[in-house]
């Protein structure tokens, strides 16, 4: 099939490339670009494990095709910290959100989206947020504790 | 990489679009969210030729009031539905439909057109759509038709759209202040696709009588159904616990064709369906106004 040439922005670079229509997002930021620190886990929208930001929201990009990403500004788990951690990453180190790690870049990128959203949620709404993606290892609390603690250090930053 | 191989266009209008769409024909399918098209590419139960993408077609994605209507243009983004001041305000079943389809980075992505035209059995906006009352417009090369909802959707993830036909809009007349209203529905974990649900409007008089009852369920048939044996026997009626559980008890005999699968049997699907039928005519009675 013809390629398609697309224009985006990964990580704060400006990207062009030819692709093929049917190179997903994930398969895009992955193979062509190197930043394997996007997960691909069903392939199919239900895992949550390559959930990136397009143009500052949460999408799965397992569910996007590169060529829809024309113009965008993608952000990945690479392009989330400059100088060490962060605050959200920092929290879910702390608090143990993490085992395995497959599924802590989505995880970590949709708290960060929740949170600039809900800078001040209830455990409830973190949960409700958080629903969307799978993790096979933590059981779940300290992820909800990390994702609470990165509130908090949200707000003593602000 | 998954799904087969297929070629992709970005008309940058609503003519180039159906323009392509009639010289392809049915090999060419619309692209809008991607969130129900792209699973079944990857899971290569698809295999179109051409996808039109419509997301740079400008003028799809605007919420707009008309006198008494609001119209929401086939591509406005769910999300974006979830945080419409005027949605909220005049349409306050849609948004709260809105919060249980999939998780927030579906509906990021996900658009009412997409969810409409898709036509998932268990989807909550087909089903918002018929008790709505509303009117979806279709654009095709030769010309526009709008199409009730209760003409709309007609079998198993099949719609009244013919190939080289868009879905562009979708109008919803408001409900008259003090209308109740409700959706209810199970689901395994929140975002997941119902079980069954119920999506209910309610009007009614000073000493509470019913005067207007829609009742719409979904998750239960092949398609979404309306149970007008069940509005018919409220209205007029007094809005009682027992005048509520014999339309809930009614409302699943109108279940004609019953979803079965592994998430849960026909059985299971219509014990379930008289209860949310029952919920939601609850809460929609406890939200009308006189
Ligand atoms: C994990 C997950 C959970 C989900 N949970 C739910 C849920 O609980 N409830 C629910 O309702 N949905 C759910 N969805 C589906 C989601 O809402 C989709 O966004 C929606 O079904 C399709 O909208 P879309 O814009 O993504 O359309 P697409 O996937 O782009 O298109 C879907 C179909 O409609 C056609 N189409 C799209 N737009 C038009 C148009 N304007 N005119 C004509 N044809 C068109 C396409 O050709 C395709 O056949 C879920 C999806 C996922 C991945
Ligand atoms: S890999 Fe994208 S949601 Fe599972
Ligand atoms: S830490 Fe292993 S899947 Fe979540």
């Amino acid at each position: 099939m013809a390629r398609v040439s697309i224009g985006l922005t990964v990580n704060g670079q400006a990207v062009s490339a030819e692709v093929e229509p049917r190179v997903t997002l994930a398969d895009f930021l992955r193979d062509e670009l190197g930043l394997t620190g996007t997960k691909l886990g069903c392939e199919h929208g239900v895992c949550g494990a390559c959930t990136v930001l397009v143009d500052g929201a949460a999408v799965r990009s397992c569910l996007m095709l590169a060529v829809q990403a024309e113009g965008a500004d993608v952000l990945t788990i690479e392009g989330l910290s400059h100088n060490g951690l962060h605050p959200v990453q920092e929290a879910f180190w702390e608090h143990h959100g993490l085992q395995c790690g497959f599924c802590t870049p989505g995880m970590v990128l949709t708290a960060y989206a929740f949170l600039q959203e809900r800078p001040d949620p209830s455990d409830e709404e973190i949960r409700e947020a958080l629903a969307g993606n799978l993790c096979r290892c933590t059981g779940y609390q300290n992820i909800v504790a990390a994702v609470r603690a990165a509130a908090g250090k949200l707000a003593a930053a602000s | 990489m998954k799904p087969p191989p297929f070629g992709y266009t970005r008309p940058r209008s609503l003519d180039e679009a159906l323009a392509t769409l009639s010289t392809h024909g049915p090999d060419a399918r619309p692209l809008a969210g991607g969130q129900s098209l792209i699973p079944l590419l990857n899971l290569r139960l698809a295999r179109p030729s051409l996808l039109v993408d419509l997301a740079f077609i400008p003028g799809l994605a605007d919420v707009q009031a008309e006198n008494g209507t609001v119209v929401l243009g086939a591509m406005v983004r769910q999300r974006a539905v979830e945080r419409d001041a005027l949605i909220a305000q005049r349409v306050p079943l849609l948004a709260e439909a809105t919060r249980l389809v999939g998780h927030p980075p579906i509906r990021n992505r996900g658009t009412v057109g997409g969810s409409l035209a898709h036509a998932d059995p268990s989807a909550e906006y087909p089903a918002i759509a018929l008790a709505l009352d509303a009117e979806l417009v279709v654009r095709s090369a030769s010309g526009e038709r709008v199409v009730p909802a209760r003409d709309f959707f007609v079998d198993l993830f099949t719609t009244a759209l013919a190939p080289g036909e868009l879905l562009t809009a979708v109008r919803i007349p408001v409900p008259p202040p003090g209308t109740g209203w409700a959706i209810q529905e199970i689901a395994r974990r929140h975002g997941d696709f119902a079980l069954a649900g119920a999506a209910v409007l309610l009007r009614k008089t000073g000493d509470g009588t019913c005067e207007h009852a829609a009742i719409a369920l979904f998750g239960v048939a092949t398609r979404p159904l309306r149970v007008t044996a069940a509005e018919h026997a409220l209205t007029g009626q007094p809005l009682t616990a027992e005048s509520i559980r014999e339309a809930a008890a009614l409302a699943v005999e109108a279940i004609d064709e019953p979803l079965s699968d592994v998430h849960g049997s026909a059985a299971y699907r219509q014990r379930m369906a008289e209860v949310v039928a029952r919920r939601a005519l609850e809460e929609a009675n406890r939200r009308a106004g006189t």
